[in-house]
C-alpha cells in the first residue's frame, strides 16, 4: 500500500515499515532550541551530567530575546553559549535570525527528521522534512541520544487548486483553512499540502502554510520536495542537499480537504484565537495602533517586497506605528540590496534586528492597554504580545502594509484595483501587472 | 493509581500563553516562582481560588499553542493533581507525561462535571467517578509505557532507571 510523506520519511529514518498509528524510534537529523526553551533543556541535561550532543546537527538559536532586554535572559544566553561551546552544538547568535527561517536557509534538507523546542518547527515541513515541535525535555533527550520516538500520524491531504486573486496570498489561504477546520481540526495529524496551486507556489509562500500547520493542531505541515525546493536550496548554496521527496500516488489519507483559492478573499484572524478567522470585510475600518511586518511566518524577502511595493512613496498613518523585522540576517542583507529598507524607513517604519521581534511579547513593541495590533505573525492569543489587555489581529503582509497607510484595517485589493484603473487611464499600452 | 481532587473547570482551547505567559519563560528552576504565574494574565482568580491537589477539567484542545514546557511544569509545581480534557494539544500532552503530570483524555467530560465537583480518577482503568452525582465516566486508558513514565516520576527518572545498567549515558558523557 502507498505511503504518505509522513510515513515515507519515518519509514526511512526508523528502518521499519512505518504506518499511521505505529510507534517508531527515528533517527534525529536536526535538533534545535531557541532561547526561550533551550535553558530548560540544558538544565535537564546538566542534571544528568551530560555535556555532549549526538544529533547530526544540534543548534541553539538566540532569537526570542535578541538582544536581551533583561539580565535573567542575558544569563540564559550565557548558559546556551557556554553549553554550545562545550557540547559541540552550533550557536546562532543574536541578529542571525529566527530559528525557523535559519533552519530552512542553512540546516534542513528534504527527508530529514527535525525536532525543535518551538511549536513552529513545522515550518521546515515545506522542504519535505518531518519537522515538529516538542517540549524542552523531549528535544534535549533527542539531541543527546540522536533518536526520539514518534507516533506515526494519520494524514489530512489538503488539495489546493485555482489561482489567487490579486492581493490574496498563501497567508490568507492558511488563515482560511484554520478558520474552516478549527484550532484543533488537525490535532495529532499530519497536514500534507498539494495540488496545482502548491506546485506553482514559491518556496517562501509554501513556508507560510507549513509554519501555521500547528495552529490547527497538526504535528507536521508537509509539502513534497520538487523543482521549486531544488531552486530554493540552490539559492541557499545547498544544491547538493536536495533530493525529491514525494508521497506515493496511492497513499492512504484519513481525509482529503479541497480548496479553490480563487474564491478566497483576504482573511483576518480576530482576537484571541487563530481560528477566529473572517473575510476582511468583517474587520474593515478597525482602527490600528501598531502594524507589525515580520516573523517566521511572514518576514521573508517575498513578504518584504510585497509590503514595500505598497508602501513605496507613501507614509504610514499619523496614529499608526509600523515595525518591520526581517526574519534573518540573509533577508536583511537582501532587503538592503533591493532598496526595500529605504522604502520602509521613508514610509515612517522602524526596522528592528533580525529575530522574533514583538511577536512573543518578550521584547520590542509591547502593546499598551486596549491597543490594537495588526500583525503578520502566526498567533494572536490573549497576552501574546506582552499585554493581556491588548488585541492582536493577524493578516498577510499586503493587508498589513496597506492598513498601515490607512491607519485602519483595509483591503489591499482596493489599492491594486486603483492602480490598475490609473494605468488604464494613462493608457500606457502596457498591461497592468498584478501582485505575485 | 487513584487521584482524587476538587475540579477547577476551564473552557476549550486553553493555550499555553494563557497558562504561562511568555515573559516568565526565563524562570526554569524556581518551582515556587513558576507556580505563582499559572494563568496569571488571563485568569488571575485561579491563583486565589485553586488549591494544591485540584484537578483541572477542560474542553477540547487543552494546551494548544507554543511548545513551552513551563506550561506543564507550572501546573505540576502548583500541585495540580491531574488534567482531564476532551482532547489535548499534542506538545502539551507529551510535555505533561515527561513531567509526570497525569493527563487524561475523556470525551464528553465537560458536560458531566461541574466546577468544584470532587472526582476520583483511576489511572490504570481510565474510570472517572464524579463523587457528587456518583456518575461513572469512561476516559481513554493511558498506554502501559506512558503509565510507567508517570509512575517513575517523568521521562528523566524513567530514562535514568532504564539506562542504569546500559552504557548509553556513560558513552554520551
Amino acid at each position: 500500500m502507498g505511503k504518505t510523506l509522513a510515513e515515507k520519511i519515518l519509514s526511512e529514518k526508523s528502518g521499519q515499515d512505518a504506518c499511521a498509528g505505529d510507534i517508531v524510534i527515528a533517527k534525529v537529523d536536526v535538533a534545535a532550541f531557541q532561547d526561550g526553551t533551550g535553558p530548560l533543556g540544558v538544565r535537564q541535561l546538566q542534571k544528568m551530567n551530560i555535556n555532549k550532543v549526538k544529533a547530526a546537527k544540534s543548534i541553539f538559536f538566540l532569537d526570542h530575546a535578541a538582544p536581551s532586554p533583561r539580565k535573567e535572559l542575558s544569563n540564559d544566553h550565557m548558559l546556551l553559549r557556554e553549553f554550545s561551546k562545550k557540547s559541540g552544538a552550533i550557536l546562532s547568535e543574536i541578529g542571525d535570525g529566527v530559528i525557523h527561517q535559519r533552519l530552512v536557509e542553512s540546516f534542513v534538507k528534504p527527508g530529514d527528521v527535525v525536532i525543535g523546542g518551538d511549536s513552529h518547527t513545522c515550518t521546515a515541513g515545506a522542504l519535505g522534512a518531518f519537522a515538529t515541535g516538542m517540549g524542552s525535555t523531549d528535544v534535549a533527550i533527542g539531541m543527546v541520544i540522536g533518536k526520539t520516538w514518534f507516533k506515526v500520524p494519520e494524514t489530512f491531504r489538503v488539495e489546493i487548486n485555482g489561482k489567487f486573486q490579486s492581493g490574496v496570498y498563501s497567508k490568507d489561504l492558511i488563515l482560511y483553512l484554520i478558520g474552516m477546520i478549527g484550532a484543533d481540526g488537525a490535532t495529532y495529524k499530519a497536514l500534507e499540502f498539494g495540488g496545482e496551486t502548491i506546485e506553482k507556489m514559491s518556496m517562501e509562500s509554501r513556508f507560510v502554510l507549513s509554519n501555521m500547520a500547528v495552529e490547527a493542531g497538526a504535528k507536521v505541515g508537509l509539502i513534497a520536495s520538487d523543482k521549486t525546493t531544488r531552486e530554493y536550496l540552490k539559492s541557499c548554496g545547498r544544491l547538493k542537499e536536495w533530493k525529491a521527496q514525494i508521497p506515493d500516488i496511492d497513499a492512504k489519507y484519513e481525509k482529503i480537504i479541497k480548496i479553490d483559492v480563487s474564491k478566497i478573499e483576504p482573511q483576518i484572524a480576530f482576537p484571541h484565537t487563530v481560528d477566529n478567522t473572517r473575510p476582511i470585510s468583517a474587520a474593515k475600518g478597525k482602527k490600528v495602533d501598531q502594524v507589525f511586518i515580520g516573523t517566521c511566518t511572514n518576514g521573508r524577502i517575498e513578504d518584504l517586497e510585497i509590503a514595500a511595493k505598497i508602501l513605496k512613496g507613501k507614509k504610514r498613518a499619523f496614529d499608526t506605528r509600523l515595525i518591520v523585522v526581517p526574519a534573518s540576517r540573509e533577508i536583511y542583507l537582501n532587503a538592503m540590496k533591493l532598496g526595500l529598507l529605504k522604502i520602509f524607513v521613508q514610509a515612517g517604519a522602524i526596522i528592528m534586528g533580525p529575530g522574533c521581534g514583538p511577536c512573543v511579547g518578550v521584547h520590542e513593541g509591547v502593546l499598551g492597554d486596549g491597543e490594537v495590533c495588526l500583525s503578520t505573525a502566526n498567533r494572536n492569543f490573549k497576552g501574546r504580545m506582552g499585554n493581556p489587555e491588548a488585541f492582536v489581529y493577524l493578516a498577510s503582509p499586503a493587508t498589513a502594509a496597506y492598513s498601515a497607510i490607512k491607519g485602519k484595517i483595509s483591503d489591499p485589493r482596493e489599492m491594486i484595483k486603483k492602480a490598475k484603473k490609473e494605468k488604464i487611464m494613462v493608457n500606457t499600452g502596457k498591461k497592468a501587472k498584478g501582485n505575485r | 493509581m487513584l487521584i482524587r481532587g476538587k475540579v477547577y473547570k476551564f473552557a476549550s482551547n486553553i493555550n499555553t500563553d494563557v497558562i504561562y505567559p511568555g515573559k516568565y519563560l526565563s524562570i526554569t528552576t524556581d518551582r515556587e516562582e513558576m507556580a505563582k504565574h499559572c494563568f496569571e494574565a488571563a485568569y488571575p482568580e485561579f491563583l486565589e481560588n485553586a488549591k494544591k491537589g485540584d484537578i483541572i477539567v477542560s474542553g477540547k484542545n487543552f494546551g494548544c499553542g507554543s511548545s513551552r514546557e513551563q506550561a506543564a511544569t507550572c501546573l505540576k509545581y502548583f500541585g495540580i493533581g491531574a488534567v482531564v480534557a476532551e482532547s489535548f494539544a499534542r506538545i502539551f500532552y507529551r510535555n505533561a507525561i515527561n513531567l509526570a503530570l497525569p493527563v487524561i483524555i475523556a470525551p464528553g467530560i465537560s458536560q458531566k462535571i461541574e466546577h468544584n465537583d470532587t472526582i476520583e480518577i483511576n489511572l490504570e482503568t481510565g474510570i472517572i467517578k464524579n463523587m457528587r452525582t456518583t456518575e461513572i465516566i469512561k476516559a481513554n486508558r493511558l498506554p502501559p509505557f506512558i503509565l510507567k513514565i508517570i509512575n517513575d516520576g517523568g521521562l528523566i527518572p524513567y530514562l535514568k532507571k532504564k539506562l542504569k545498567n546500559s552504557n548509553i549515558i556513560r558513552r554520551i558523557q
